[in-house]
């Protein structure tokens, strides 16, 4: 009994002992591949406690299943202290190597960069959205242009006087039949030649004139605006034209002013100026000190030009207008040379990103 | 149209200021483009009578005056201008004047006291003349205020008339119209008809009484030509912008300003015979009066004696009956000719006149005794002398025939409804003479008016004097549709922004071009040329958007900027034999063809400078990238192309459903060297129509079975192209095989010379069930096979 009593007390000490070293060796070390060498010699198949555990043969057995189960308490703890050290030493080289690979997040993206719309563009794409919102779709022509439709169709017949207003770029060889178009009103012709009323469109477009200075230049883009049906009035002209200035320059305070003037292809015509976004109104270097910026030339449509296009002027009526997308764009953006639109200058393009 | 308001004031005043005036003017459809004073602001000077110069005593160049400035008062003043001389009269500036930019105060000049100073006419910011005092009229009272004696305190007031409105190029007519918008009076002189104190008159023979049917003339002999013309009408006609010639011609432009009718005063002495209005014959010759001499045409309607042309009727005189310093009697000439008489001769001549002018626009029929009498009288008062009867030869003049006016039409027109009573009222106020009846209106258009001819010109005149200002803004009111939005058709905007995420810039230049960029970029020895083109070097149209890219390269490197993506979207311009279709812009013209398209140019690094991407240079492929970018989801064939201003390795042309539709390339290293740039740019330009359309998607099915990927490599020619490979290889396919794409291309060691090798990835897949390692096998076997068989290329190993 002595002797028994002796063998288990010797096993029970070790197996404390050998719980506590194994996990203080654990600690003593940071490297994965010495941790499990240090695992073997405790857990394998001649560890420590595999040695250990052949002797409990020697026992008797009841005692066995006692003494076994406290073996398998030790080696459970040996594993999880051994579990919980890798976790550490996984968690410890991941920081590490986590370190290792940080960046510097303030160096700058790779890649492509961004080009940009011509600032015209930009305009006469808010154009056609603002207009398409309210019905008018967008119709195109043709730049070199007849006679025809430039000026007879729209109520400029041969040696009008009106016609001096339009410097003419002509075609050689083509005796002024063909021409520059001088305004973008020949597609409202072509468009009412070819489609039946009502009308709602706006046209934009490049047009030519034989002009060149600070403020011209001999190519330039204009948007028509027509709107034909059985009773399109000037009332109709102004709240079109004023809700539409108010919502390019997104200033619902801008306010219009509708005067008495003269287009060939209009009658009764206006001319549309609007508050200058600049003062406001009080006066300053862009209106001319007047307060008003004129933006559009407009009218009803002169009945010889629905004549000419087919269209039953005593049923049907309704407006058209002329605007130059490239003043307002000036205008938007606050730029003062109209030359800049047309010399390709990156510097200033880029500006339009 | 330029004017003194005092003038307009002399016939018709309201009682509202200046400013108000210019709105009334602006608001009634006279345009005003500017109000400008006179006279700068100055005051405190008055006019002075030099009573005494004498030298001073230490300098050579000034004068000590004593002036007398009125009130008994006379001023001890020290004058430096060479034309000071006793009793002369000139402005002084009494002590604490303003002048612009200057106080006068008591001063010693040289040793001597000067109380105040004697001006010029720069002193007074009047002029830019300093070279002496400005003389005053001999009869100016001194100490009056020298802005009375010069009526300087007045405005400036600029029209810019519109064309129709003829007949407000006169004062007489301009104040016609602030008298409607204002209802006030209008004050018109009385003319007195001049006695005839001559017998003597001139036969008129009309032979063209459409163009003319009113011509008077009248003789006055014994004028002295060389007469001043009076201080207040040279104001007057400076101030309107006419220079001062002689006191008859002076005469006659005052009048038409005043009046609005053109007159012409002939030297009396050089017409033979009776006076013939006339069509020209042609090849007829005439010297004008501006030394110009021009060769005319039947369409020109001349003014001839019995023997000689004598003036282009309604728009220049001649220069041999012109009136000149020896002239001692004159024909006057008032006609009337009609616009289209008259119009666009001027400008055919390139002539600038006055006369003609307003003959186009309409000049009032029935005033034309009122000018010749009124410019009798003036002649008489100024010149002297003695005055004929006015021969008159009359025709048909133009019939004014009476124009409907609805009250409903007018209310729908303007949006704004009127009663009859309205109407009538306005019609009253507008001085238009009308009949009325239920609901309409017959209105008469006035001689001065050729603008009022349809309903819609006397709705317009409605509107006006209602005032613009009054019509309501109304929103749109409309039946509503949708617009359509085709799907298979992508706009111009969804284009640009691809290339916008490309990094390109958009551009806009300008449809005319250099010739030599038409014939070095495109081979166009036949551009279409503009007649009138705003500067030599830019009178073709382009048939390419290349020579305007190429250009833009060049702005940009020439102010250092190194990498430049650009691209522009515009008509394009060629000539074309075929239909015309009007419904289409390209081809609405027959002759021309007008395509819309897109073209691009790179140049410089790859990728915009930045760490991390080695720097090389843009190349074919990175374009071609960008063109894909652009066709997708469409992909086009690309065969090589011989393209004038493209690299004839490195160019090829898109093909799209068989047709192509643009290029790209690089630039051909002949225009490098010669356009002088570093590198070649590539470019691109495609046709929009063509690039817009899509396939709208159509959902095929997802397999779900695992696809089976193999690669193969092998080896072909050099000279076959990788287009044709794979276009054989998707028409061909065996029916599993759902891709093929080219992944690797390498030459080089490993690969017999003259040989390129291509691996290709092959995606294999079944809807309906897993592929087997066999059945792939013998796909890639077939494919291998396909490829030995068609194009020689043997398996890598």
């Amino acid at each position: 009994m002595a002797h028994r009593a002796e063998a288990v007390e010797f096993q029970m000490i070790d197996l404390d002992k050998v719980v506590s070293r194994a996990i203080a060796e654990f600690s003593g070390t940071n490297d994965a591949n010495d941790l499990e060498h240090i695992k073997a010699r405790y857990l394998g198949k001649s560890g420590v406690l595999s040695e250990a555990r052949k002797e409990l043969a020697k026992l008797p057995p009841d005692e066995r299943r006692d003494v076994g189960a406290r073996f398998n308490q030790a080696k459970d703890k040996i594993e999880a202290a051994l579990a919980a050290r890798r976790d550490e030493l996984a968690a410890d080289e991941l920081d590490s190597r986590l370190g290792e690979e940080a960046l510097d997040v303030t160096l700058p993206g790779r890649g492509l960069a961004r080009g940009g719309l011509h600032p015209a563009t930009r305009t006469l794409e808010r154009i056609e959205q603002l207009f398409r919102s309210i019905g008018f779709d967008v119709a195109d022509g043709p730049e070199i242009e007849t006679d025809f439709h430039n000026f007879t169709a729209l109520n400029q017949p041969q040696d009008h006087p009106a016609r001096s207003m339009h410097d003419t770029f002509y075609l050689k060889g083509a005796g002024q039949n063909l021409l520059l178009r001088t305004h973008t009103s020949p597609i409202q012709v072509r468009y009412m030649q070819h489609h039946e009323p009502p009308f709602k469109i706006i046209a934009p477009g490049r047009v030519y004139r034989v002009d060149s200075d600070a403020t011209h230049t001999p190519m330039f883009h204009q948007v028509e605006g027509l709107w034909i049906d059985e009773a399109v009035s000037l009332a109709d002209l102004k709240g079109v034209l004023t809700d539409f200035l108010r919502k390019f320059f997104e200033d619902e305070k801008l306010r219009t002013r509708f005067r008495p003037s003269f287009f060939p292809f209009t009658e009764p015509s206006a001319e549309v100026d609007m508050s200058c976004v600049f003062c406001d109104g009080a006066g300053c270097r862009v209106c001319g000190q007047t307060g008003w910026l004129e933006v559009a030339g407009s009218g009803q449509v002169h009945p010889n030009v629905l004549k000419a296009c087919g269209v039953d002027h005593e049923k049907y009526m309704g407006f058209a207008f002329g605007m130059g997308p490239d003043r307002l764009t000036m205008l938007r953006y606050g730029i003062d040379d109209l030359r800049l639109f047309y010399d390709g200058d990156l510097r200033f393009l880029a500006q339009f990103t | 149209m330029k004017f003194p308001e005092s003038w307009l004031r002399s016939f018709v005043d309201p009682k509202i200021s200046t400013r108000e005036l210019a709105r009334v003017l602006t608001m009634g459809g006279l345009d005003v483009e500017s109000v400008e004073p006179v006279a700068p602001a100055f005051d405190k000077v008055v006019v002075g009578q030099v009573l005494q110069a004498a030298k001073h005593p230490n300098a050579d160049r000034l004068t000590l005056c004593k002036v007398d400035v009125g009130g008994g008062t006379t001023l001890a003043i020290v004058c430096g201008a060479p034309n000071v001389i006793a009793g002369m009269k000139a402005p002084v500036a009494l002590l604490g004047a303003r002048l612009p930019g200057m106080e006068i105060k008591q001063a010693k000049v040289r040793g001597v006291e000067s109380s105040g100073m004697l001006c010029s006419a720069r002193d007074l910011g009047l002029s830019q003349d300093h070279s002496g005092l400005l003389v005053l009229p001999v009869d100016a009272q001194p100490g009056t205020d020298v802005r009375r004696v010069l009526d300087l305190d007045d405005q400036l007031i600029t029209l810019k008339l519109t064309p129709n409105r003829g007949d407000c190029l006169s004062l007489r007519g301009i104040a016609r119209e602030v008298s409607i918008l204002t209802a006030t009076p209008l004050i018109v002189p009385a003319v007195t008809p001049a006695k005839a104190a001559l017998q003597e008159k001139r036969e008129i023979l009309l032979q063209d009484t459409a163009a003319c049917p009113r011509y008077c003339g009248r003789i006055i002999r014994s004028v002295d030509v060389k007469a001043r013309t009076p201080d207040w009408m040279v104001r007057r006609l400076e101030r309107c912008g006419m220079r001062s010639i002689s006191a008859i011609v002076d005469i006659t432009n005052f009048v038409m300003l005043e009046l609005g009718q053109p007159l012409h005063a002939f030297d009396n002495r050089a017409i033979e015979g009776e006076v013939i209005v006339r069509r020209a014959r042609k090849g007829e010759r005439l010297r004008l009066l501006n030394g110009q001499e021009i060769e005319l045409t039947p369409d020109v309607l001349l003014i001839t004696d019995t023997k000689k042309p004598l003036a282009l009727g309604g728009v220049m005189g001649g220069e041999a009956s012109a009136v000149s310093g020896s002239t001692a009697e004159v024909f006057l000439e008032a006609a009337w000719f009609s616009p289209s008489a008259v119009a666009g001769r001027a400008r055919r001549f390139a002539l600038s006149s006055d006369a003609a002018f307003r003959f186009e626009r309409g000049v009032d029929f029935a005033a034309t005794r009122e000018a010749i009498e009124r410019a009798t009288q003036l002649v008489l008062d100024v010149c002297g002398g003695a005055a004929g009867p006015i021969s008159e030869a009359a025709a048909a003049l133009p019939q004014r025939n009476p124009v409907r006016l609805r009250s409903s039409r007018a209310s729908k027109i303007i949006g704004v409804q009127f009663s009859d009573e309205q109407i009538a009222g306005l019609l009253k106020r507008l001085q238009l003479p009308h009949a009325r009846s239920d609901g309409e209106f017959a209105v008469t258009p006035p001689s001065y008016r050729f603008d009022l001819g349809i309903e819609e010109d006397m709705v317009e005149e409605v509107a006006r004097l209602h005032g613009y200002d009054n019509i309501p803004s109304r929103p749109p009111r409309a039946a509503l549709a949708v617009l359509p939005v085709p799907e298979g058709r992508r706009t111009l905007s969804e284009l640009k922004r691809i290339l916008v995420d490309r990094e390109f810039f958009e551009v806009v230049n300008f449809s005319f071009v250099e010739a030599q960029w038409e014939s070095d970029f495109c081979g166009n020895a036949e551009p279409i040329v503009l007649e009138n083109p705003i500067a030599a070097q830019l009178d073709v149209m382009r048939s390419s958007l290349i020579g305007s890219l190429v250009a833009n390269l060049r702005f940009n490197l020439a102010r250092k900027v190194d990498r430049v993506r650009v691209f522009e979207a515009a008509r394009c311009f060629l000539r074309l034999s075929g239909e015309e279709n009007p419904r289409d812009p390209a081809r609405a013209l027959a002759g021309y063809h007008q395509p819309l398209r897109v073209g691009g140019l790179a140049y410089g690094p790859a990728a915009a400078e930045q760490w991390g991407i080695p720097v090389r240079p843009v190349d074919f492929y990175d374009v071609k990238g960008d063109v894909e970018a652009l066709l997708a989801p469409r992909e086009a064939r690309f065969a090589p192309l011989a393209h004038p201003g493209l690299h004839p390795g490195r160019a090829a042309s898109v093909i799209l459903g068989g047709a192509a539709i643009g290029w790209l390339g690089e630039l051909h290293p002949r225009w490098q060297r010669k356009y002088d740039l570093p590198r070649a740019p590539v470019l691109f330009e495609l046709d929009v129509v063509g690039l817009a359309a899509v396939d709208v998607p159509r959902y095929r099915e997802i397999s779900k079975f695992p696809p089976v990927i193999r690669d193969r490599s092998m080896e072909f020619d050099e000279a076959i192209p990788v287009s044709g490979i794979l276009e054989e290889l998707t028409r061909n396919r065996p029916p599993l095989v759902q891709d093929i794409r080219l992944f690797d291309f390498y030459r080089g060691k490993g690969v017999e010379r003259g040989k390129k090798s291509l691996a290709f990835r092959v995606v294999m897949q079944d809807t309906a069930r897993t592929l087997t390692d066999a059945e792939a096998d013998a796909a890639m076997a077939q494919l291998t096979e396909l490829l030995a068989a068609k194009f020689g290329a043997k398996l890598r190993t």
